[in-house]
């Protein structure tokens, strides 16, 4: 996918001036948070299952290697197989390589970030194979060429009128704007997608260790049918999504339906494991599991390692100021919001991704909701710190910050600075007590009042007191 | 008051924002503590807790800050300042240090003595402390209180304000919706993605003036400056007020942001 990211302040600006979108932001706001509260509030234990939660994923990240290692081998005795994609690239070239040896013209797929990430539509496309993507959002993102700006609500920022246009436009047919009548539509012309297509790709929220499967979790059951109906079935997944046991899984699966949406579990959780065996009703004669790194092996051990327990359920971003003012595709790529401000510059590199980890106010409402306890804030930070290191921040940024570190670090010199600036800035607000422009400071005053300061500072008029005081 | 030095000596954080832009909180503070039975010094060596380096990812600039605050208010028995944002930065000094380093135990020792004032207020000297000082006052208004973030998700402020508040006679608090919500301050965001802080605080003044609160009220300047200033700006009739100048009693001097007032002239 086209990279944006240096592009977020032009892209922030518009999506503010975009009244569809903002209409859109609007019903986000009102929809994920408020049902996490009702669910979190449901459930005293919650807190309890975070700190379980994060637990586990520590103690997985830990012990990485052996995880993936059993996954790998109880892939194989289930009759399956798996491919390690070291980069985006690779896992392209794996994914294409399976489609052609069973010399697939279309394959349907169900959501996943991770093929998002590489990049794997257009790839296909341009190889001769069409990708046909069955969740009901990311089709329509589909039809409208468009990219997801929500990992689990990919056409968040679209209203039914726009899907309405759409369908109208591609469906050849007459123009509805009833939500049931359009989902209708989209299952009509998908059920002959799935029944022609020849392999289905699907994304895996957790990979288990101890069985070989992978399960995903839909609120459509299109998951299913992508991965059921046709001769092969790929799941591309990531290599932190592994978990050691069933039983784990359901932990995460609790964590996961409750931040995500407030539902107490997903309505289709539906395990993959291994291909068709003698007897089965249905399933795949091909079952490939695509392991993709692109970066994460490198986050181990590293500042950014917390950010590997991520389990994508979008709380982060459902709750983020920053999110809800400009939306997901502000943020130039694949990942939006406090979890993308961390992930994106591990995996386009800090000189194109900087923008983001600079667009927070480290506010902290994402690591009070995130089921794991990522301390987002905290990893934007060390980002910041990896670009004050390399100098890649704005040169007046550099130099504001080392002219204030000056005076910060010699009290003596800052005090009689602060006194003048107290003094000047007084002196510019007048009688009105407050600036309507301050120069060096339109960031502020083009948007809102400076207030005057109330004409010197405290160390000096305490210490005038403090004198006065002492006279008898 | 004079000092009843019988009670804890406290080094008083000042926050660089009350130094240059409203020392009547810090004022108000001292006048607190020292109803509080403290003994109240303000450190000469004190000047920002470093927050623009720290966020700034100058790791360097914050250690050497640290380390002048922690010689600062070396031997108080508690620090206390007008800010949970600021009293929330010298909780993380630890986390600038090498554990091997000495300023790692004096950065985790200053940590455990250092508060938030209304916190201190509430959680370490107790809520009945001030009860006869708070009865005495009189505001006949309706406030609504903004959770900074720092304050409220690290330092855990909450009810601490709002139970002093209480106590003041004629006060009636209208919770505004989203209160817990980011104003767009955070620090340098507001200058350098102006655009974005725009929006979040005019999503604040909204819910703000819905409550039909006569005065806005916080604990840390950083936003109340940012909210005042936008209700200034959008020409709604609200007031913005650090809560300690409630709890204090000098509502005598104006708002943040309203008419003239010139504390040189009051020296
Ligand atoms: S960072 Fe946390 S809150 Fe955000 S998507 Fe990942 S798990 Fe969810």
């Amino acid at each position: 996918m086209e990279i944006n990211t240096p592009f977020f302040k032009q892209r922030a600006h518009d999506a503010l001036k975009d009244e569809n979108l903002q209409k859109a932001l609007g019903n986000l706001k009102a929809g994920f948070p408020e049902k996490r509260a009702i669910a979190v509030e449901r459930m005293p234990e919650f807190e309890e299952l975070r700190n379980q939660g994060r637990d586990l994923k520590n103690h997985i990240l830990e012990h990485l290697d052996l995880y993936l290692e059993q996954f790998e081998s109880k892939v194989i005795e289930n009759g399956g197989q798996v491919h390690w994609a070291r980069t985006s690239e690779d896992a392209n070239r794996i994914i294409l390589d399976l489609c052609k040896q069973v010399d697939a013209k279309t394959v349907t797929k169900g959501k996943s970030m991770v093929t998002e990430e590489i990049g794997l539509n257009d790839f296909l496309e341009a190889n001769g194979v069409q990708p046909v993507e069955t969740d009901l959002g990311e089709y329509i993102l589909q039809l409208r060429g468009d990219h997801p700006s929500h990992i689990i609500a990919p056409a968040i920022h679209l209203n039914l009128e726009d899907v309405s246009e759409t369908f109208h436009k591609h469906h050849n047919r007459p123009k509805s704007d009833d939500p049931a009548v359009l989902m209708q539509e989209a299952r009509e012309v998908l059920r002959d997608k799935f029944v022609a297509a020849d392999v289905g790709i699907t994304g895996a929220n957790f990979c288990v260790a101890e069985t070989g499967s992978t399960i995903i979790v839909t609120n459509e059951g299109n998951g299913d049918l992508t991965q059921t109906l046709p001769k092969t079935h790929i799941v591309v997944t990531s290599i932190e999504k592994v978990v050691p046991t069933l039983e784990d899984m359901t932990l995460f699966l609790r964590l996961l339906a409750r931040s995500a949406t407030g539902q107490e579990f997903t309505v289709y959780n539906t395990l993959s494991t291994g291909s068709r065996r003698e007897g089965d009703q249905d399933g795949p004669e091909n079952f490939h599991v695509v392991l993709v790194d692109n970066g994460r092996s490198e986050m181990v051990g590293s500042e950014f390692q917390d950010m590997l327990r991520c389990i994508r359920c979008s709380a982060c971003m459902n709750h983020c100021p920053v999110y809800g003012a400009v939306g997901g595709h502000s943020y130039g790529w694949v990942y939006p919001g406090p979890m993308g401000s961390v992930l994106t510059p591990q995996m386009i590199g800090i000189e194109k991704g900087g923008m983001l980890p600079n667009a927070s106010t480290f506010c902290g409402k994402c690591e009070s909701v995130c089921p794991v306890k990522i301390p987002l804030p905290k990893l934007m930070r060390h980002w910041r710190e990896d670009e004050f290191q390399k100098h890649l921040q704005p040169k007046a940024a550099r130099y504001g910050l080392a002219g204030w570190a000056f005076l910060a670090k010699r009290p003596t010199l800052y005090k009689p600075y602060t006194r003048m600036a107290s003094w000047f800035m007084k002196r510019l607000a007048g009688k009105k007590g407050r600036i309507k422009k301050l120069p060096l400071a339109g960031g502020w005053t083009d948007w809102r009042d400076m207030p005057a300061p109330q004409g010197t500072t405290f160390m000096q008029a305490w210490k005038e007191q403090q004198k006065a005081g002492e006279q008898p | 008051m004079p000092n009843t030095p019988s009670g804890p000596r406290v080094g008083l954080f000042v926050t660089c924002l009350a130094d240059m832009f409203r020392p009547s909180v810090a004022f108000a503070t001292v006048k607190l503590l020292e109803q509080a039975g403290c003994s109240v010094e303000v450190p000469e060596r004190q000047t920002c807790c470093g927050q623009p380096a720290f966020n700034s990812g100058d790791r360097k600039t914050t250690a050497d800050i640290a380390r002048q605050t922690i010689d600062a208010f070396d031997g108080y028995e508690y620090v206390v300042g007008p800010s949970g944002s600021c009293i929330g930065m010298l909780h993380y000094y630890p986390e600038v240090f090498d554990p091997a380093d000495s300023y790692y135990q004096r950065a985790l020792d200053l940590k455990s003595r250092s508060f938030e004032i209304t916190s201190f207020l509430f959680d370490v000297i107790g809520a009945d402390v001030l009860q006869d000082q708070l009865k005495q006052l009189q505001f006949n208004h309706k406030v609504t209180y903004h959770d900074s973030c720092s304050g409220l998700r690290q330092m855990g402020i909450k009810q601490q304000p709002r139970q002093l508040l209480q106590q003041v006679q004629g006060i009636e608090l209208e919770e505004m919706e989203e209160a817990e919500t980011c104003c767009g301050f955070g620090g340098t965001f507001c200058v350098k993605y102006p655009e974005i802080s725009n929006r979040m605080v005019s999503n604040k003044t909204d819910y703000i003036s819905n409550t039909g609160a006569h005065t806005l009220l916080g604990g840390d300047l950083g936003c109340l400056l940012n909210m005042a200033g936008k209700l200034k700006r959008e020409g709604k009739q609200v007031e913005a007020r650090h809560v300690v100048e409630i709890l204090a009693g000098m509502t005598d001097i104006p708002a943040i942001g309203e008419a003239d007032y010139d504390l040189a002239q009051q020296l």
